[in-house]
């Protein structure tokens, strides 16, 4: 292997881990504020990538618009999810939540079904996304670099929106005491909405680019990749951003190297982000940033 | 010998030091007053006792031998049993099963033997001497007539009464009390107080107690044991300990008879 | 006066009940394998198979309290090992054309019996390795830990060729179509699954359930206690994969799909977590109505309207109103509650007062 392949790789991975990372985010903020694994989330994927194909093929809307639609709604989906089926469930065993939010996330997936049929969809290729750039004579994608900078863009603005902003600080007060917060007159179901809201934002803009990258779109989708987000989420250290983030770039390119490296192991590709968890469950159960808890007795 | 000694046990969570080189000798049959203003890391005492905590550093040795390492069920088992400062009842039983639980960790048959459940054999025959002496217990606890309530449906001063029954049936050596009467107007706290005493001598157990009523813990207490910010301040007989200036400052402000 | 007798007396006449009930039960079914036709009793001993998968997830979550959803990597190991000893040899090597059957399994043959225990042992064993990182965990990471644990199996069912056939899967398995065979099985399941329930080791599992720090503070060993359950969890998910193999006659790793774990999770939450005989009759109800929902899929002349048939809506109804019976039906049919005798003994000793303190026997009476 070449340096300029290896090269090659490395883009992707980056590329493959920002993606991860961006959805990761949405599973971290959700568990940071409710301790919940929300399963519907990998489906807000596939919910945007559909939005996006229909406001270009059937509406015929400039790429941009449709993208910025789709994102729109997918994030009203995201909060309807949360009032209609997690909110009322707030003081019942947190395993009820959890069965919850795994009957919405089939929910989606057969409705999708029904309404946009099993078989795959081709996602629309704007020009800007697939002219191929030359780096040292290796033809790179230019999507492959536009998918970092648009997450580096999206983490500052979360950056921004978390800790500079008073939304953002009840954000984090609601994840530090949840009871405490509501007697301190934060009005709890607003966060939740807005913790909601900015996930599938940006669940809505990691789809759109899954869609892009990988340009054929059937209504499970958003499985695999929900559930290797929610590991990278783990992975890094469930409940704080920046573990996704570390977690999803981890997870990313540790994938796309495996296959590199070891091509006889392709087939494995899809368990490889589940060892990884086990390992890590295994010897670092808070994940690489998480911080030890005890339970107190 | 000592029934019970923890020498210079020390937990650190973290940068924070809750308990720093404690060290308590236990002899059979008293019964020892812990105490000390919230925070003190009295409670955290009793998990390194139990075994919900490894100390970080010391060592706590049951009869001579060392049980630092071990696990909660197997200190249990060895012969120190405890209840729970926000008392932890099993939620979905009813007050008989939530004794009878604690009888488990005895059985020597194996799943098999109790699935098959063959009149007879050594599985019934233990499981009926369990039940017998959880009859027993019931009795001398005065839940007999509860016995097929659940346990979290009883009133507060009960709950805490079978909390101390569960405890008592795994047959312990020493009887480790978080905070019994918290909670408690004084006639029950005076009621609480017989019933400890009670426990004692039907029960031929020690006891290790944590509690905030001054007036139970100097009533019936023969030795006493004061901690604070994790040190242990003062130790000594119920007129002395009063009479210590330490303790006194370290309660400053706060009402010893609240 | 003596309690033990008294005892001893109820625990016989419940005995007695429970035989009873028992040929009460195989006369419905005769009564059932005579009136229905072939179709109904498809869906009937389809029940069954979900009846015995369900009990074993019940004692994991329901009873245990351990939130597992690696049920269904159970069931495919089950059904493999099921399919894999009593396909004839001829059907195998007709199945294993790309990649030959490894040798020990290409002659193998046993009978159904020896074949369903296998199969419970092997994936029970199977849940003993993956119990030591998985049990240490609780909680959302057991979950996700479990399902992870499911997908990996499924990955290398897919690619060990030389055993599973890889993504082809296995067709040609000797096919069972009495109603006597899944019921039968189903009835040994739940009177063994009730009797571990209500001895001291299940007791042991309600109180980890309700909670594990004062369990442990009651000397009872939680990692044993765990695995104990897992596993046995495990055997009846593994008996149940290969009825389930036997019933359709051919697999591949899909068996294993998370959606199986759905599936059952669905049935018994819809039953009560905690009640065995909730899980039964849940498993009967939702194996009837997405059979009866079929009709959605298909289209329907009204006269004044035709509905086209909306191919996968079952699935949406199903879904929507699983999560209706979730959000505003928590506990379930039975929450935990269960149809049994102890019930009738409850309300004989209401009448003959303390007495009655007696003849509860270990098994407990759920007052909840």
């Amino acid at each position: 292997m070449t340096f300029n392949i290896f090269l090659q790789h490395l883009a992707n991975g980056i590329s493959l881990g920002s993606l991860y990372a961006l959805i990761a985010i949405g599973y971290t903020m959700v568990y940071g504020i409710l301790r919940l694994i929300n399963f519907a989330h990998g489906d807000l994927i596939m919910v945007a990538a559909y939005i996006a194909i229909y406001g270009i093929m059937m509406f015929k809307l400039p790429w941009w618009l449709s993208f910025t639609l789709a994102v729109i709604v997918t994030t009203i989906v995201g909060v309807i999810i949360e009032r209609a089926a997690y909110k009322p469930l707030r003081s019942s065993p947190r395993i009820s939540v959890l069965i919850s939010a795994i009957g919405v996330s089939f929910f989606l997936e057969n409705l999708a079904i029904v309404l946009f049929t099993g078989r795959p969809k081709p996602f629309p290729q704007p020009e800007l996304f697939t002219t191929m750039l030359e780096v040292n004579n290796v033809y790179i994608m230019s999507l492959t670099f536009i998918i970092p900078v648009v997450t580096i863009v999206m983490l500052i603005l979360l950056n921004y929106l978390v800790n500079k902003t008073t939304a953002g600080m009840a954000m984090r007060a609601v994840a530090k005491d949840f009871e405490t917060s509501s007697l301190m007159g934060i009005e709890i179901n607003k966060i939740v909405s807005y913790t909601f809201a900015l996930g599938s934002g940006l669940a809505a803009i990691g789809g759109i680019m899954w869609g892009l990258k990988f340009p054929q779109i059937q209504p499970l989708i958003g499985v695999f990749p929900g559930l290797k987000c929610f590991i990278a989420a783990v992975v890094g250290g469930i409940g704080s951003i920046t573990g996704a983030t570390i977690g999803g770039f981890l997870l990313g390119i540790m994938e796309i190297m495996l296959v590199a490296f070891l091509p006889s192991l392709t087939g494995y590709r899809d368990a490889f982000a589940f060892v990884l968890l086990i390992v890590i469950l295994i010897f670092r159960p808070t994940g690489i940033i998480g911080e030890k808890i005890t339970e107190k007795v | 010998m000592a029934l019970l000694k923890t020498d210079k046990i020390t937990m650190q969570f973290g940068g924070i030091v809750a308990v720093s080189d404690f060290s308590l000798n236990l002899q059979k049959g008293q019964i020892v007053g812990l105490i000390g203003p919230n925070g003190a890391g009295k409670t955290t005492v009793f998990n390194m006792i139990t075994g919900v905590y490894t100390p970080t550093k010391g060592s706590v040795y049951f009869q001579d031998t060392d049980i630092t390492n071990k696990k909660p069920d197997a200190i249990t088992k060895l012969g120190i049993a405890r209840t729970f400062q926000n008392i932890r009842l099993f939620s979905n039983m009813n007050v008989y099963d939530n004794i009878l639980i604690a009888k488990h960790t005895r059985l020597k048959s194996s799943p098999l033997a109790a699935i098959l459940n063959v009149p007879g054999t050594s599985y019934r025959k233990q499981m009926d001497t369990f039940k017998e002496e959880c009859w027993e217990l019931l009795e001398a606890v005065e839940l007999a007539d509860e016995a097929f309530e659940k346990g979290t449906s009883l009133p507060y001063g009960k709950q805490r009464r079978l909390e101390i029954a569960r405890a008592l049936a795994t047959n312990p050596e020493i009887l480790l009390l978080d905070e019994p009467a918290a909670g408690m107007n004084p006639n029950e706290s005076m009621e609480l107080m017989e019933f400890i005493r009670k426990v004692r001598n039907k029960f031929n157990v020690t006891i290790l107690m944590i509690e905030h009523h001054m007036k139970v813990v100097m009533g019936i207490c023969e030795h006493i044991v004061v901690l604070d910010h994790g040190f242990q301040i003062a130790e000594g007989g119920p007129a002395e300990i009063q009479r210590n200036p330490k303790v006194i400052e370290a309660y400053l402000g706060v009402d010893a008879d609240a | 006066m003596s309690k033990g007798n008294n005892n001893s007396k109820i625990n016989k006449i419940k005995l007695f009940m429970t035989i009873a009930a028992i040929i009460l039960a195989f006369i419905t079914l005769y009564i059932a394998n005579n009136n229905l036709d072939s179709y109904k009793i498809r869906i009937l001993n389809l029940a069954a198979v979900y009846a015995v998968c369900g009990l074993g997830l019940n004692i994991i979550n329901g009873f245990t309290g351990l939130f597992s959803l690696g049920h269904a990597g159970f069931m495919m190991i089950g059904a493999y090992t099921a399919a894999l000893v009593t396909m004839p040899p001829d059907v195998k090597t007709m199945n294993f054309y790309i990649e030959p059957i490894i040798a020990p399994l290409a002659h193998l043959q046993l009978p159904i019996p020896v074949a369903l225990l296998l199969a419970g042992s092997i994936a029970a064993l199977f849940s003993l390795i993956i119990a030591v990182p998985v049990l240490r965990l609780k909680g959302d990471y057991l979950a996700i830990a479990s399902l992870g644990f499911a997908e990996m199996l499924r990955v290398l069912f897919t690619m060990a060729g030389s055993i599973t056939n890889g993504a082809l899967g296995l067709k040609g398995i000797p096919g069972i179509e009495s109603i006597y065979f899944y019921w039968g099985t189903a009835i040994v399941a739940i009177v063994i699954i009730k009797q571990l329930i209500n001895s001291s080791y299940g007791h042991a599992f309600k109180a980890i359930r309700d909670d594990e720090i004062a369990a442990q503070a009651m000397g009872i060993n939680l990692f044993y206690h765990k695995t104990l359950s897992f596993a046995t969890g495990a055997f009846f998910a593994g008996v149940g994969g290969a009825m389930m193999g036997f019933l359709v006659t051919t697999i591949d790793p899909n068996i294993g799909i998370f959606l199986q774990t759905f599936n059952i999770l669905m049935i018994i939450v819809l039953g009560g977590l905690g009640s065995l005989t909730g899980t039964v009759i849940s498993a009967v109800l939702v194996t009837s109505a997405l059979e009866l929902l079929r009709f959605v899929d298909a289209p329907i002349d009204f006269g004044f309207f035709a509905y086209p048939g909306i191919p996968g809506m079952r699935m949406v109804i199903f879904s929507l109103s699983l999560l209706l019976v979730i959000i505003f039906y928590q506990r379930g049919l039975m929450g935990m509650r269960e149809f049994n005798w102890d019930w009738v003994i409850k309300k004989y000793n209401q009448f003959t007062n303390r007495s009655g303190k007696g003849g509860k026997g270990h098994g407990a009476v759920k007052n909840g």
